[in-house]
């Protein structure tokens, strides 16, 4: 059993598929998702956390594939520019999950850690240096 | 007992013994007062965060035909034009014309003065616009041109307000969130925000401005500047510690430099949802030890600097002057303090990890012989307040 963050990008006609049902019934999936849109005639997207035996997952994600849909396994749709972030620590109290926390007590460095991110996007509100940014 | 010249004269043969602010403490743990005093030269301090009352003087030259500018824009950000012909005044809270600031609260605010300072160190090439009603020696009246910094004739900063001593850490203890210039809070006292490099922040070790004056040099954005004047809202007079660590704002600094010669890393345009936008800036200040009772004030620790919490919903808004409590800052960065018996989560605005990055910028100057102190001419004022605005009735 592992988890795998993915980010499925849906070409404009591809989302009258019940996609999500397909990987839950026959592949045996646990699916989380963070984030989505996915409007008919328009390019789509999902942010997910797909669980299951790593058999399934490829499975499935094959399965996706034959949809014209792309699948990036390293997908996070919230970008972190570590050029931009000065480490003052403003997103602290924001983030829910601490994917933005504080690396190392003694010199206060903040960093990112995508795979806790659940893309609720505080961040991109709160960070007055505009560090954090969503890919859509 | 050191001087300034001594300690100069150290630092030019590159055999001056240099620590930053942090360093110090172990240091001074580790071999006693007396003798490090006398090993030890100079202390780095340092700050990162949002200077709001900063801004600089831009000489544009003088263009063919000749205007006199009495408005301008840069990258449609109004740059005050009431100096003189060619010169103007851009402040780092001025928003972009047209920007509907707070009209749909929260106001975005993502772009304005600062952001035209970073753009400008950063060396980027910007959009002047500038208008005149017409002379007979100044005919132009309307112009656009191009521009970046190594156009400019001069472009000096001047802050008439940075290095605030200690700060205020903002809380909202109503059932509303809010938008202020210390971050948005959270209805209910969910997150405070403070904002101060604590043991590293300069008039932190300095607390009675024995070395800090009119004149000393300063270490602003990467260019070598010079504290101008006392930074207005000045109030030495404050509440402090058996330390003499003010337990509130307290001091200030008017600081320059020229903008020419800064890193554009410590220049950041800063953009606050539903307040405004700002600049950030690194500034680092060296502290010649020139007797064991300057270097004990260097040793300052964050445990022992305290912070007063102050709702922000309607203490700070209405000046009430009430403090909820007091936090030291070594409390603050463990990231979560109860306040009135509640849990409550920390931000902050003011960046430790580059304050370190500067203040170890600072040392490195110094000890390679490259940054020479200088001994301010005038003392900060001891005993002043900062005075409220009355709102009268009457002119008489």
């Amino acid at each position: 059993m592992s988890t795998k963050r993915m980010m499925l990008s849906f070409p404009k006609s591809e989302t009258e598929k019940p996609i999500v049902y397909h990987l839950v019934k026959d592949y045996d999936l646990v699916i989380n998702i963070f984030r989505a849109k996915v409007t008919p005639e328009e390019y789509g997207y999902l942010v997910l956390d797909v669980s299951g035996s790593d058999d399934n997952i490829k499975r499935g994600m094959d399965f996706v594939r034959t949809f014209n849909v792309e699948v990036d396994e390293a997908g996070v749709g919230v970008a972190w520019d570590a050029q931009r972030c000065t480490h003052c620590g403003s997103c602290l109290p924001h983030c829910p999950t601490k994917a933005l926390r504080i690396v190392d007590p003694k010199t206060r460095v903040v960093g990112f850690f995508p795979s806790d991110c659940v893309e609720c996007l505080a961040c991109i509100t709160y960070c007055p240096f505009g560090a954090c940014s969503s890919l859509f | 007992m050191k001087s300034y010249e001594e300690i100069n004269a150290k630092i030019e043969s590159k055999k001056a013994v240099v620590l930053t602010a942090e360093e110090v403490i172990d240091y001074v743990e580790k071999k006693g007062l007396e003798a490090a005093a006398k090993e030890v030269d100079v202390v780095t301090t340092a700050t990162f965060g949002p200077m709001c009352s900063s801004g600089c003087f831009l000489n544009f030259g003088h263009s063919k035909p000749r205007i006199r500018i009495t408005q301008a824009w840069i990258d449609d950000v109004e740059a005050y034009g009431g100096v003189a012909a060619a010169d103007v005044y851009l402040g780092a809270t001025q928003l972009r014309r047209n920007d509907p600031a707070n009209l749909y609260y929260p106001g975005e605010f993502r772009y304005g003065g600062g952001y035209v300072i970073e753009k400008l160190v950063a060396g980027e090439r910007l959009e002047l616009h500038a208008v005149s009603y017409g002379t007979d020696d100044y005919p132009l009246r309307e112009l656009r041109t191009w521009f970046t910094i190594k156009d400019l004739n001069q472009a000096i900063m001047v802050n008439p307000r940075n290095c605030y001593q200690n700060y205020n850490v903002a809380i909202n203890c109503s059932d509303r969130t809010l938008h202020t210039y210390l971050g948005v809070l959270r209805p209910g006292m969910q997150n405070l925000t403070y904002s101060s490099a604590g043991q590293l922040s300069p008039l932190l070790n300095d607390p009675l401005y024995e070395t800090i004056g009119v004149g000393t040099s300063v270490w602003l954005a990467g260019a070598r500047g010079h504290v101008h004047s006392e930074g207005t809202q000045f109030a030495s007079i404050a509440e402090r510690g058996p330390n003499d660590v003010p337990m509130e704002g307290a001091g200030t600094l008017g600081l320059t430099a020229n903008m020419k010669e800064m890193k554009p890393r410590y220049v950041r345009g800063i953009s606050l949802i539903g307040y405004g936008v700002s600049l950030a800036l690194g500034v680092g200040i060296p502290i010649p030890i020139l007797g064991p009772h300057i270097l004990k004030r260097t040793t300052v620790r964050d445990s022992e600097i305290f912070a007063s919490v102050i709702d922000y919903s309607s203490d700070y808004p209405n000046r009430t002057g009430k403090v909820l409590c007091r936090l030291s800052y070594e409390e603050l960065r463990k990231g979560e303090v109860v306040v009135s018996g509640k849990k409550v989560q920390v931000g902050s605005m003011s960046s430790y990890a580059m304050a370190l990055e500067v203040a170890s910028a600072l040392r490195d100057e110094i000890k390679r012989g490259d940054f020479l102190l200088s001994k301010p001419y005038k003392r900060l004022p001891p005993s002043q307040s900062q005075k409220p605005l009355v709102i009268r009735e009457k002119r008489k």
